[in-house]
């Protein structure tokens, strides 16, 4: 660990350093891993957990892109089709995008408050090891019968009389169990951000990406419930003899649907919510900049919260539905466009006269913003419910969420993984690799995505295995597979640097970028205590503050303070 | 902005005089609102050139829904045009801005950042510029949505219909058209109530309907098993067929498309998930003439009729003569609506 300390020694040690910390050597070995507690080690278990199911759901979509390559394609059968987007869609929602916001919240929410873990280890060890059965169970359905009605598993379709395999079985075994393990998390979120911030962290200072943390555990406490009483329901009517969903003993599908988007709603906003937490974190470090209107995307990130709980419906603007009813989900809806549209103009208008330094994180950062803002708007169009009776269930609608989910968060969650991977394994991510990696995948993102709006609106529902040769589908479907190949070679770039890198990168020091906030003042990776003592905290941007300090103390020079930030800027530069 | 990057080569030390040339540039805001505007003015210009340049491509309708089969299709693509053109504004502006900033604040050797942290002038704008632009499509919406939800009158060479009870069109007369979504077939029954068991002896058909042009048709959707959707995109917007629930929605094929013998076919599949052969289920909707659909009614009336006599014939001789099972399952007798419309297609 001392070796790490040494790294930009050009002028004076940027950070004070951690002088003294538990002089027990940290325990290694895989059960040190299995039993710990440490929120370090349980946010690394949910990154590379997330990371391989992330690899998972992105073969299942490069299989289902082959199979619709070309019209009337008989690669796959329908069955398997069906159980591939299925596994697609919930891996990538139950067992990716949400838990990786965790694993990224569990290593820096504690960091960047100066608390030295989470405020209960123990459940937080729990939250993991729940997470992990979920997605055993629902792996281990592909062994017998993988479920087939997509992630939202819509009744009757999902009823024993039209599945009565397992597979819809192990779907609700998974939405239990992943579901548990965020609400457990989400508790510990609340409960560590209210309670263990450093002394001076007043909420007006709280790091945006933890605002957004807490509001992510909020959510998750709001919505979750409702999707467990939802799939408990789902799990009697098949099997205990009850009839909520089904229509022909009075039950009503309409209801799962009610309770499904109530949750599934709230979910999007869960998914995307800390994406927008790191991109706050982001920008101003790249862009030499404060944030833009800190209190206006603080604010933001809670109306959009609110709101979010507010907008159902608006996935179900097909189904009967008095116009009253549809008025008030579009606008609604529109009411959330504000708050998002807020956040986008303070993240351009903190680039806005800065230095903006082209790290691989700060262009994954920017490509976020270019291509949310085109799922942003195609939200628009779907919102006006006329409008959506073209576009709904349609490839249009493929197109908007993955503009959202992949292109959105997707892109946050690599923009954090090149910014934090120094601090979690104290090496650099080669940049070359990374920018290599950051093209590829937003050219190949653009060109999968873009077409499949023309394909929904000529015509093309969504989750079909196979289509006729009709209009302009098969050319725009083959597009959309070559796209698919290139965003999926741009990942394996990233796979390989972060294997690379891990071992190999170049030694990153406790700083490397120049951060604002209090993770970067400790060893990378800190030490099992993180901090021997934290200063108080007097603004949003505390290692400025400290920087300041240290000036102060050593007499440098205004100039002398910009060299160190130049020297400090990717050492491991073209390594 | 030009003379910005000038003044940060100076260096730090010009720090504070450069802030305080901020402030006065904000104070004198409403000459740089002038000139802004007029540059905005410009900009607007551009745009609606783009716009124009980009109508032929939007004509080859890749980027608007499919429409032309009827007023409500016709209305939604509208719709969808305007929101289009808001959102191209919108879409040049931002990323034009992010772009521009990218390319002109690129960390340069000597460039200061600017430390702001905010402008609650300028905040306040943005949120109250979005919110408008939302006002504004929200009251387009409003605009066409009486043109969409509601169906007009059939016009006067269509069929004229006695009156139904339904509350429809203005008229209160529409040709109603029950459909019911099975895994993975669509059966369409003509007839004005759609209850179990209330149209018992309705001319029915799979796959394909058969339409009079110029007649506001108006549908009934619901589902036997599971959830399905009705969708043909020419014709307007889909509905889900709910298994419990009747949902609704018209179309009216303008007189050009039953023109022509054997009238024009609009085809469209199932739009919701229904199972492993979603993809399999297609639907047509076949616009024809007036006289030609009184024909074809009749002759679907005589087929339907002479296969149940059959399948009495049938059923009486391997039940040994004595009790029929009912009109309801002769309907749904398997062998029966391929070898009818089978028919119907020769006799054309």
């Amino acid at each position: 660990m001392a070796a790490t300390v040494e790294a930009p020694t050009t002028t004076v040690a940027p950070v004070p350093q951690v002088v003294a910390h538990k002089v027990e050597k940290p325990a290694t070995g895989w059960a040190s891993w299995v039993t710990t507690t440490d929120h370090k080690r349980i946010g690394i278990m949910y990154l590379v957990l997330t990371f391989a199911f992330f690899i998972l759901g992105g073969v299942e979509a490069l299989l289902i892109r082959l199979q619709l390559a070309v019209p009337n394609n008989d690669l796959l059968t329908p069955q398997t089709y069906n159980e591939l987007f299925t596994m697609h869609g919930t891996t990538m929602i139950f067992l990716f995008v949400v838990p990786v916001m965790a694993g990224f919240g569990n290593y820096f929410v504690p960091l960047m408050i100066g608390a030295r873990d989470m405020a209960f280890p123990k459940l937080n060890a729990l939250s993991f090891w729940l997470l992990a059965a979920g997605g055993l169970v629902f792996y281990g359905s592909i062994f017998f019968s993988p479920p087939e009605c997509g992630w939202t598993c819509y009744s009757p379709l999902s009823d024993t009389e039209y599945l009565p395999s397992g597979g819809v079985d192990a779907w609700i075994f998974l939405v239990h169990l992943t579901g548990l393990s965020s609400l457990v998390g989400a508790i510990n979120f609340y409960a560590t951000i209210a309670n263990m911030r450093a002394p001076g962290m007043g909420w007006g200072r709280l790091p945006l990406f933890v605002w957004a943390i807490l509001t992510y555990a909020v959510l998750l406490i709001l919505a979750l419930p409702v999707i467990a009483a939802a799939v408990t329901l789902l799990l009697t009517d098949r099997h205990f003899g009850t009839n909520f969903y089904d229509a022909s003993n009075g039950g009503s599908p309409l209801l799962w649907q009610h309770l499904f988007w109530f949750f599934g709603h709230p979910e999007v906003y869960i998914m995307v919510l800390p994406g927008f937490g790191i991109i706050s974190e982001v920008l101003p470090v790249f862009a030499r900049k404060p944030i833009f209107g800190y209190k206006a995307i603080a604010a933001a990130t809670l109306v959009i919260a609110f709101l979010g709980l507010l907008v159902w419906a608006h996935h179900m603007f097909t189904t009967p539905s008095p116009s009253l009813v549809l008025i008030f989900f579009m606008m609604s809806s529109f009411l959330i466009a504000v708050p998002t549209g807020v956040k986008i103009f303070n993240w351009i208008a903190t680039l806005w006269r800065g230095t903006i330094e082209f790290t691989t994180s700060l262009l994954f950062a920017v490509g976020f913003i270019g291509t949310f803002l085109i799922g942003g708007i195609t939200g628009i169009f779907v919102a006006v419910f006329p409008i959506d009776w073209q576009l709904h269930d349609t490839y249009f609608v493929v197109a908007h969420f993955h503009y959202v989910l992949m292109g959105g968060a997707v892109f946050t969650i690599f923009s954090g993984l090149y910014y934090w991977f120094p601090k979690m394994s104290g090496r650099l991510l080669s940049e070359p690799l990374g920018k290599a990696s950051f093209w590829f995948m937003l050219i190949g993102f653009h060109v999968t995505f873009l077409v499949q709006h023309s394909a929904g609106m000529e015509g093309m529902p969504r989750r079909i295995y196979e289509y006729s040769d009709t209009q302009d589908l098969a050319i725009l479907n083959l597009i959309s597979t070559i796209g698919a190949f290139i965003l999926g070679f741009g990942i394996l770039l990233t796979l390989i640097n972060v294997l690379k890198s891990v071992k190999h990168g170049a030694v990153a020091g406790p700083d490397p970028w120049k951060g604002n906030t209090l993770e970067w003042y400790t060893q990378s990776p800190p030490p099992v205590n993180n901090f021997d003592a934290v200063p108080r905290i007097r603004s949003v941007e505390p290692m400025k503050d400290i920087r300041r300090q240290i000036i102060a103390q050593t007499g440098a020079a205004e100039p002398a303070y910009m060299t160190a930030m130049e020297a400090g800027r990717l050492p491991g530069d073209g390594h | 902005m030009e003379s910005g990057r000038a003044r940060t080569t100076q260096g730090a030390a010009v720090r504070p005089a450069f802030m305080n040339r901020i402030r006065a540039a904000l104070e004198t805001s409403r000459l740089r609102n002038l000139m802004t505007s007029r540059r905005l003015i410009l900009t607007l210009l551009a745009v609606v050139a783009g716009a124009l340049l980009l109508a032929p491509v939007a004509s080859a309708d890749l980027l608007s829904p499919e429409s032309g089969g009827s007023p409500n299709a016709d209305d939604i693509d509208t719709l969808y045009k305007f929101v289009l053109a808001v959102a191209f504004i919108v879409f040049v502006g931002v990323e034009g801005v992010l772009i521009y900033s990218l390319v002109k604040f690129k960390a340069r050797k000597g460039a200061v950042p600017a430390q702001i942290r905010g402008n609650t002038r300028l905040e306040i704008g943005w949120t109250v510029g979005a919110a408008v632009i939302l006002v504004v499509l929200a009251t387009l919406t409003f605009v066409k949505l009486d043109g969409i939800r509601n169906p007009p009158d059939s016009s006067a060479d269509g069929l004229q219909l006695a009156d139904t009870s339904r509350r429809l069109p203005p008229s209160g007369k529409s040709l109603n058209i029950c459909v019911n979504g099975q895994q993975y077939i669509w059966r369409f029954t003509y007839a004005d109530d759609c209850k179990a068991g209330k149209n018992l002896g309705a001319v029915f058909s799979y796959e394909e309907m058969v339409v009079p042009v110029n007649t506001t048709v108006t549908l009934d959707i619901n589902a036997q098993d599971v959830a399905h959707a009705w969708w043909i995109p020419k014709l307007g917007g889909k509905m889900d067929a709910i298994p419990g629930y009747t949902n609704h929605t018209w179309f009216k094929v303008p007189g050009k498309f039953g023109e022509k013998p054997g009238g024009t076919v609009f085809f469209g599949q199932c739009a919701e998930l229904c199972g492993r052969n979603h993809a399999n289920m297609t639907a047509r909707v076949r616009a024809v003439s007036v006289e030609e659909y009184q024909k074809w009614l009749d002759q679907r009336k005589s087929d339907i009729k002479s296969a149940e006599e059959q399948g009495a014939a049938q059923r009486k001789k391997l039940q040994g003569g004595g009790n029929t099972t009912g009109p309801a399952a002769a309907g749904q007798n398997p062998a029966e609506p391929g070898d009818v419309s089978d028919s119907q297609a020769e006799t054309e």
